[in-house]
């Protein structure tokens, strides 16, 4: 049972027991779109954008390939009408809380996604939590975490932590799909540095 | 609150990481809320991340990060207490004590805060004070009982 065979858009794909729809996708050159995923990183599953529609004995569903692991004689469909609408809408309302962000701008391009169709609301985070993750599993130093929770939601530095490690580091902030990151870094920077 | 109370709490718990939300708990009941030099102890006692306690401390309403007042004050204004006067139970306490909910008065004796629902509508309008339900609410009631609470 180490091998396991099954279908991703019609074509036959070989994959080792354990992997994930993504990784499967991906070994055979598959694209699928991605925000929160990391390869040095657990899948975390909160994007989304991941999403493909699966066939499991004929029950169709739809699941975030990132952390749905593969299955013998499934069928999955990465761009389907369905995914392709539920992946602009995900853009659509990412794109009101980062309008000017060039990786979602590219996507939006892909999936005709409209970054004016929500009302904006310019928190530049969208919560895929890849600086939090790589601080704490790669760097495990744990400077930056989230903070309160729903729509208030937020990343946050622990000054003091911050002070130590983050100046010679910075390893996270190219990994921000938004620039959001580097925004409250500055802020908590400003907050622990005296006035002078 | 000194390191000896956190560290004896933390005993009590046998200092498993899986036990955090119950040391924060205990913390929080006897000392009303949780300073960050406390959540620091707790945080190299159990070994996890600064970051993760914060994330659990602002995402559970029943810790609190900023000093509260002795007496816990919450006021039900879900609906069936609003329909039998629950704005005007709140109006009182907000002139007795000067204070609006989510706040707490300088000389840290209340805490004021609404809630949707206490579970016990028929005593509607209904008052709770350190986790003693006061029902069937008044105005004039409503200042006897805050006397009580020094």
């Amino acid at each position: 049972m180490s091998e396991i065979i099954f279908e991703i858009d019609g074509k036959e794909v070989k994959a080792k027991a354990g992997m994930t729809i993504l990784e499967a996708a991906r070994s055979v050159g598959i694209k699928i779109p991605t925000l929160c995923h990391h390869e040095a990183l657990e899948p975390f599953g909160s994007c989304r954008l991941c999403t493909v529609e699966v066939d499991v004995r004929s029950w169709t569903s739809l699941v975030a390939s990132c952390v749905y692991p593969v299955a013998q004689n499934i069928v999955v469909r990465t761009r389907s009408a369905k995914v392709d609408r539920i992946r602009k809408m995900i853009l659509e309302l990412y794109l009101a809380h980062a309008p000017d962000s060039f990786e979602l701008q590219d996507m939006a391009q892909e999936y005709g996604a409209d970054k004016n169709r929500f009302e904006k609301e310019a928190s530049f985070c969208i919560h895929c939590g890849l600086c939090v993750r790589y601080c704490n599993e790669v760097k495990q130093k744990n400077a930056v975490g989230f903070v309160d929770r729903g729509s208030r939601k937020e990343i946050c530095f622990i000054p003091e932590i911050a002070a130590q490690e983050c100046w010679d580091c910075k390893e996270c902030f190219p990994l921000c799909p938004t620039e959001a990151l580097q925004a409250a870094f500055v802020l908590s920077q400003a907050l622990y540095t005296p006035q002078k | 609150m000194d390191n000896a109370r956190i560290d004896k709490i933390i005993e009590k718990h046998h200092g498993e990481a899986s036990s955090l939300i119950q040391v924060l708990l205990d913390i929080q009941s006897e000392h009303h809320w949780l300073p960050k030099a406390a959540l620091k102890r707790v945080s190299e006692k159990l070994r996890v991340p600064l970051t993760q306690i914060q994330h659990i401390a602002t995402f559970y309403k029943a810790f609190s990060l900023v000093p509260k007042g002795r007496h816990e004050v919450h006021v039900c204004v879900g609906t069936a207490c609003h329909v039998r006067g629950a704005s005007r139970i709140l109006d009182t306490l907000q002139e007795l004590t000067g204070i609006k909910p989510g706040e707490t008065d300088l000389e840290l004796k209340f805490s004021l805060e609404t809630v949707n629902c206490l579970g016990c509508c028929a005593l509607g309008p209904v008052l709770e004070i350190d986790g003693k339900t006061h029902g069937k609410m008044t105005t004039a009631e409503t200042a006897d009982v805050l006397k009580n609470y020094q």
